[in-house]
């Protein structure tokens, strides 16, 4: 009691005591950045995201506009220059177009498609693994049962089977992609809800009388966010690298739709014949968007688990 | 345990029964099959005629029932294609899959262990870390890419190794294999390294994590105290020991890689299921993709059966939580 007193004092308060009266936001960020190869990993994730979302307005040449192609162009070494002066950083692939920008356009569609995948497959994986955990019984037996054989499938195999029944197309590679993902977060918020439900502060609400509905979306929901926070960036990450796949056995996006596993599949064509730089680079850019992903997605975890002893 | 092996194989039938619908409400609903049958200048009459020979004027349900009959007898319909039983050119492409899966199952052990023992003995050496890099980049890289590069390096630029196809083969228990000719040899190594590669990475960390765990205990301190030399406590008593998980793993991980063939296989032109898969998607060969995935389906199921019951009959405690729910 005496120690509460002092404390809402704050001349009296010690040096050190200012310190720790930081805000959560600001001790996740302080914990974030502690790793120098998380940080290293976010400044990277924030780079592609701007040319991602700039990609028009950054790129040297629009590559989908046939006025600013030339064929006379085509497959050129990375460094050399087209007969306007132009310089093509990272060479051209077999039409003519400059790499860098196909590359731009390409990670501004592989992002989209991943992102927002992975966007509408936890909002219905959430809402699914909630009400498991909260209404229990039978409806959670029927749902974790339904998850567990999805899970038992690869989810590629999954993916494969859906877009050959449904064809291709942007639509038709989200809804492949939810379809794989949704199972993942209903797994993750449902164990962490079914500790959180058994908390007070539930069983306050529910002697409130409030609604169904506010508890679990106001509560529970709020309470069960960090590790599906974890498992959003983690299954983004899955989710670009499987769009990337499917488009490149030609099952994916259409060819009018040119993400980065198409680029790809496009320099496998020239391969053989020595231009490695057309699937070369692409798939640089994939692997770094990827990795700086999940080491994103690994502090994340090491930050947000208070199991953690850090 | 009858109790258990019963539930799990209803469960099976259900989600085979389940997959035969959506397969066939998918091809035959989602997409029309009267239209690729008939040209675009056949009139009404001539269409109405082979709607009337597909059965395709009948309710859904029988239409349904005659698929699931037909299929239970092992007729899947002819393929487009090749003119043969759809269930025949997949059955014969079936051994070239399971031969690829087979022998980057056998690489990702031959590989991942000593590097994992390695980076679990010694965890502080440099040459341990960057084992361990290795195996993050090896969860990361996209699996065609790597596959496109080793093409790139060891086919293109270098020319040591053939990057597509088989090679020769030899029949052995009726099989076409090419495991046992040095040159079929040289044309399964890379497609077979590129598909060991998610593996490879996986046994290496359960390696090194069990090692880890194991190199602190009991009785390996006993083994070492007991004068035995090095060499033979690491071979023999800590071995033993952390192969458990690393084979439960690998189990596991032998239907993902049958799923992940289907990439393999399109990068390397292997002529497998995978393949034949992808260029029936491409030719619209709808009879094949039916038959494909109800036979995909059918061999998850199975895997997954296997998988639990052994896992039942390692732990018990599976099987009873199960029945008494």
């Amino acid at each position: 009691m005496s120690e509460t007193i002092q404390n809402s004092t704050p001349i009296e308060a010690p040096e050190e005591f200012v310190v720790t009266l930081q805000t959560p936001f600001q001790r996740f960020c302080a914990d974030f950045f502690e790793s120098r190869v998380a940080s290293a990993a976010f400044v990277v994730l924030v780079g592609i995201l701007f040319i991602a979302i700039c990609a028009p307005l950054i790129s040297p040449q629009n590559p989908y506009d046939l006025s600013q192609v030339s064929i006379l162009d085509a497959k050129m070494a990375p460094g050399s220059q087209s007969f306007d002066g132009w310089t093509f950083y990272l060479g051209t692939d077999g039409a003519g177009r400059d790499l860098m920008s196909a590359m731009f356009y390409g990670l501004r569609i592989s992002l989209g498609v991943g992102v927002m995948s992975g966007v509408i497959a936890m909002c219905i994986g959430a809402a699914i693994g909630l009400a498991a955990a909260y209404f229990g019984g039978r409806v959670d037996a029927v749902i974790m049962r339904i998850v567990d054989i999805q899970l038992s499938f690869p989810a590629i195999l999954v993916a494969l089977i859906l877009l050959a029944v449904l064809g291709k197309g942007v639509d038709k590679i989200i809804i492949a992609l939810v379809i794989v993902q949704w199972a993942y977060y209903a797994r993750t918020i449902r164990a962490s809800a079914l500790v959180e439900r058994n908390k007070e502060y539930v069983e306050a609400a529910t002697c409130l009388a409030l609604s169904h509905n506010r508890i679990v979306f106001k509560h529970l929901f709020p309470n069960c966010l960090p590790p599906l926070i974890v498992v959003v960036t983690i299954q983004t990450a899955h989710a670009i690298s499987l769009e990337a796949t499917l488009s490149f056995l030609g099952v994916g996006l259409p060819i009018s739709e040119p993400s980065l596993g198409l680029l790809i599949a496009n320099g496998f064509d020239y391969m053989l014949s020595g231009y490695f730089w057309i699937s070369f680079f692409p798939g640089i850019a994939l692997l770094i968007t990827i990795v700086s992903i999940n080491l994103v997605g690994d502090q994340l975890r090491d930050v947000l688990n208070p199991r953690l002893d850090r | 345990m009858t109790v258990f092996i019963i539930r799990r194989l209803m469960q099976s039938a259900i989600v085979v029964f389940v997959m035969s619908f959506l397969v066939f409400g998918g091809v035959n609903i989602v997409g029309d099959p009267v239209e690729m049958m008939v040209s675009d200048e056949a009139d009404q009459e001539e269409r109405e005629r082979v709607i009337k020979s597909m059965g395709l004027d009948k309710p859904w349900y029988i239409q349904y029932g005659k698929f699931v009959t037909n299929a239970l007898q092992g007729d899947l319909g002819n393929s487009f294609v090749y003119g043969e039983p759809a269930l025949q050119i997949i059955v014969q492409r079936m051994p070239a899959t399971f031969e690829l899966a087979f022998v980057s199952l056998l690489m990702s052990i031959i590989i991942g262990i000593p590097f994992g023992v390695w980076a679990g003995l010694f965890p502080e050496r440099f040459s341990s870390k960057i084992i361990m890099s290795g195996s993050i980049v090896g969860f990361s890289l996209p699996t065609f890419w790597v596959g496109l590069m080793m093409i790139m390096v060891f086919a293109v630029m270098l020319g040591w190794l053939p990057s597509t196809g088989r090679g020769d083969t030899v029949i052995v228990f009726g099989m076409e294999l090419s495991f046992f000719t040095p040159d079929g040899l040289s044309h399964i190594f890379l497609p077979a390294l590129n598909l060991a590669l998610f593996n490879t990475s996986l046994v290496i960390r359960l390696t090194r994590a069990g090692v880890r765990e194991a190199i602190h205990m009991d009785y390996i301190k006993f083994a070492r105290a007991k004068g035995l030399s090095y060499r033979r406590v690491i071979m023999v008593h800590l071995m033993k020991n952390i192969m458990i998980p690393v084979v439960t793993v690998l189990g596991l991980e032998f239907g993902g890689l049958i799923a992940f063939s289907v990439v393999t296989e399109t990068v390397f032109a292997w002529p497998g299921m995978g393949k034949l898969i992808i260029e029936s998607i491409q030719n619209l060969d709808r009879p094949i993709i039916v038959a494909y995935l109800m036979i995909i389906v059918l061999v998850f199921v199975v895997i997954n059966l296997v998988v639990d019951i052994l896992y039942s009959i390692l732990d018990p405690r599976v099987r009873l939580q199960d029945v008494s729910s």
